[in-house]
């Protein structure tokens, strides 16, 4: 763990203004924020833990808990909330048993909120990983969370 | 990629040769692969075409490229061919070697995939499109001419000429006359003038200064810049390099949205091919002059859109705003001199170089010049990016661009601004899009969101809407912004769970002049609008949710039900879909039963039923 750190802050060139970009590169090489990894952020860039941990609850970006094997991002932005985005939001939480924010017990799923995706024109959307779903109904839950 | 270029005349040479390539006279198709055809399945359109063209070995022939946003999202994946202008669009992986065969080898136009319009029947050429016709896109316009990842296209197209333009034949003062007079207006949503805003830059003591990106686009339902970004990133970059000239900047950072993934990646090629080819690094085109550019992923934080909160955010601290006495031209990031502008005002400059500020200022309308990019999402027909002059009217853009309300039902309101602007009734569609006019009506300009909202939408639940989104990202710095919008959705929440008073409208009205009055930065000060103009245009639908217990628009979970009606044929589709096995199956061809205490108003039997037999009320 300490040399991906280390490499990711030479990336940087120990630059401490580029804390968020830090924190994301941390991030996506766990797919969380670990302890260990922010303890040894602290030290190889001298700042105090209780700094990065401030960007880390600040930014939503940021998660402190591990995540599961698929993020799942549904949009909660104006265009898809107009469209009924609240009750896929509502309807993921019942078949995945989780609130927002929340992991699956078997570690599979992380269902997430986002405010917008950048492509309002086919919402309600929900992201899952690296693939977009546009059009999204209730009835269209199910067999998409099958895909996975 | 071509080597590096030292002078104006190399670059001139470059456009030239990459130009005579692009008019050999090839057909070529332009298949969009932006952010928003991607949930139809853009990127299996364009691996089809890429492997159909490899296999029939035509690639000589054709002109292949993989574009950004083309616009019109609502008919994705879409693609545009030239000569002949032709637009298709749905087009699914199996269109692809017909695509190739008959349009791309034999000029046939294939009728089935051209837009249809019911009056006028199949229509060919982009540009006769209504969604097209009343639309002046001289920035997104190019979005179809390049491929983003390409610095060639891009120069191809008269691209960096401006650039050019600006470092050896004018001075900074003139670049900057040149941006006042052309009138063009912060397209972040301020309004303010552009070219003020950077003579008082230039102006500013200190010898370092700093220009800024603002990519941070967090209205929700606005996706104007990332369409801008990722589809033509050069364009932006260009502008930038030209206003740090102008103001005197030698370091520049571009903070970009962390969920637009694409527009960072394209702006990040952008940058890389622009430092390879001298565009961008040390003496840039031989002229002396260094500018360097930075990229920074936002963290999902919608107060970062907020200057001196995105500043904050690039210093490697919280993003919390701070009070603007001293503006951040005279001191922003690091304390230091700093010009900040959107995405799409950066966009805006190297045309107003190139064409001169009278062509810009023609365009629009007094003292809102040029044209906005505006992203039309909601329950229009025609969804998508739209380009206007400013001035246009909002009938013009939701009725003839847009194409009116999807599925025959009702216009309500148009909400533009994002959570700082406002809800705008019918009355007021004929008002003139402008910068002035939206603020006098109690919304905003905002980055250029639209978000049409038909008779199924509730005004109330809208409100309480986008006071949840702000509450939650409210950074909490300053007690009017953290407790107020906390204290006014309460009240909204009551009102939409029937619990509301009558004396609520008074005190949301209260609490929303204090929060106007007294917040720190604009994200709190604005964060009344979009109650205080739905209580002002729609109080009626307040006035039933206090008095009667009733939300018109069925939206309202406290206060609706749904039943069954008698046309129900029994069919037993919505029986198997509850998820909480409310509904009953009796017998076929008699309705089923709903039990209203099992029912959780999930309104997936609505949605599954073909007959239109579940009702709500």
């Amino acid at each position: 763990m300490k040399d991906k750190v280390s490499e990711i802050v030479k990336k940087y060139n120990k630059d401490k203004s580029q804390l968020v970009s830090i924190l994301q590169d941390i991030q996506a090489e766990y797919n969380y924020l670990p302890r260990e990894a922010l303890n040894k952020l602290s030290k190889k860039l001298d700042i105090p833990q209780s700094q990065i941990y401030s960007m880390a609850t600040f930014f939503r970006a940021f998660s402190l808990k591990p995540r599961g094997k698929h993020i799942i991002n549904v949009c909660l932005g104006t265009a898809c909330h107009v469209r009924g985005g609240e009750l896929i939001a509502e309807s993921l939480e019942r078949q995945l048993n989780v609130k927002r924010g929340g992991t699956t017990a078997d570690g599979k799923f992380t269902l997430e909120s986002v405010n917008c995706m950048g492509c309002c024109a086919t919402g309600p959307v929900v992201k899952i990983d690296e693939e977009y779903f546009g059009h999204m109904t209730n009835d269209k839950v199910e067999p998409m969370l099958k895909k996975y | 990629m071509p080597s590096k270029l030292k002078s104006p005349k190399a670059l001139e040479a470059l456009q030239k040769k990459l130009g005579k390539v692009a008019d050999a006279g090839k057909v070529s198709i332009s298949v969009c692969n932006g952010t928003a055809c991607r949930p139809y399945g853009s990127n299996p359109v364009v691996e089809a075409f890429k492997t159909e063209i490899e296999k029939r070995g035509v690639a000589d022939k054709i002109d292949f490229r993989i574009t950004g946003c083309h616009g019109f999202c609502e008919r994705g994946p879409v693609a545009l061919i030239q000569p002949g202008n032709i637009f298709y669009q749905k087009i699914q992986v199996d269109d692809i070697p017909e695509i190739v065969e008959k349009t791309l080898l034999n000029r046939i136009v294939i009728e089935r995939l051209l837009f249809k319009n019911d009056s006028v029947g199949n229509i060919q050429a982009q540009v006769d499109i209504p969604f097209y016709k009343k639309q002046q896109r001289i920035i997104l316009g190019n979005n179809v001419k390049i491929d983003p990842t390409s610095i060639e296209d891009y120069i191809a197209i008269g691209g960096y000429s401006a650039l050019s333009k600006s470092l050896f034949e004018l001075k900074p003062e003139q670049i900057i006359d040149m941006v006042k007079a052309s009138g063009l207006r912060g397209r972040g949503g301020g309004g303010f003038p552009t070219g003020a805003k950077w003579e008082s830059c230039r102006n500013a003591h200190g010898d370092i200064k700093y220009v800024i990106v603002n990519a941070d686009e967090g209205d929700p339902g606005a996706y104007a810049n990332e369409g801008l970004l990722s589809g033509n990133p050069h364009s932006v970059l260009e502008g930038l390099i030209i206003g740090a000239y102008a103001i005197g900047a030698h370091q520049g950072y571009i903070y970009v949205r962390n969920e637009y993934p694409l527009a960072l990646k394209n702006i990040t090629i952008a940058m890389q091919q622009a430092e390879k080819l001298g565009l961008l690094g040390k003496d840039i085109l031989g002229s002396g002059f260094d500018f360097n550019v930075r990229i920074n992923r936002g963290g999902g934080a919608f107060v970062c859109g907020e200057s001196t909160a995105l500043m904050a955010s690039l210093e490697g601290k919280p993003g919390e705003p701070r009070a603007k006495y001293i503006h951040t031209v005279e001191k922003g990031l690091w304390e230091r001199p700093s010009d900040l502008n959107n995405v799409e005002t950066w966009a805006n400059i190297p045309l107003i170089i190139n064409n001169g500020p009278e062509w810009f200022s023609a365009i629009g309308s007094s003292g809102n010049t040029g044209t906005k990019i505006f992203s039309l999402t909601g329950k229009v027909n025609n969804t998508g990016l739209v380009e206007v002059p400013l001035g246009i009217k909002l009938r013009d853009i939701i009725f003839d661009i847009g194409g009116g309300i999807r599925d025959g039902k009702k216009f309500k309101a148009v909400q533009t601004g994002g959570p700082s602007g406002g809800c705008l009734p019918e009355s007021m569609l004929d008002l003139p899009v402008n910068f002035d006019e939206l603020t006098k009506a109690g919304s905003m300009m905002g980055s250029g969101g639209m978000i049409v909202m038909d008779e199924d939408n509730c005004m109330v639940d809208v409100a309480r809407y986008f006071l949840t989104f702000l509450e939650e990202e409210s950074c909490g710095k300053c007690v009017p912004c953290r407790e107020g919008i906390k204290r006014m959705r309460q009240i909204l929440n009551d009102i939409c769970d029937g619990k509301g008073q009558e004396s609520d409208i008074d005190l949301l009205k209260e609490l929303g002049a204090h929060l106007q009055d007294s917040a720190l930065c604009a994200l709190g000060s604005s964060a009344p609008n979009p109650v205080l103009t739905t209580i002002n245009y729609f109080h009626d639908e307040y006035m039933a949710h206090i008095r009667d217990k009733k939300c018109p628009a069925g939206v309202c979970k406290a206060l609706i039900h749904f039943y069954i009606k008698d046309n129900c044929p029994g069919c037993g589709l919505c029986v198997k879909a509850c998820p909480t096995n409310a509904i009953t199956f009796v017998e076929k061809r008699k309705p089923v039963i709903l039990d209203q205490s099992k029912c959780i108003k999930c309104r997936t039997c609505y949605d599954i039923c073909k007959m239109g037999a579940v009702g709500i009320e």
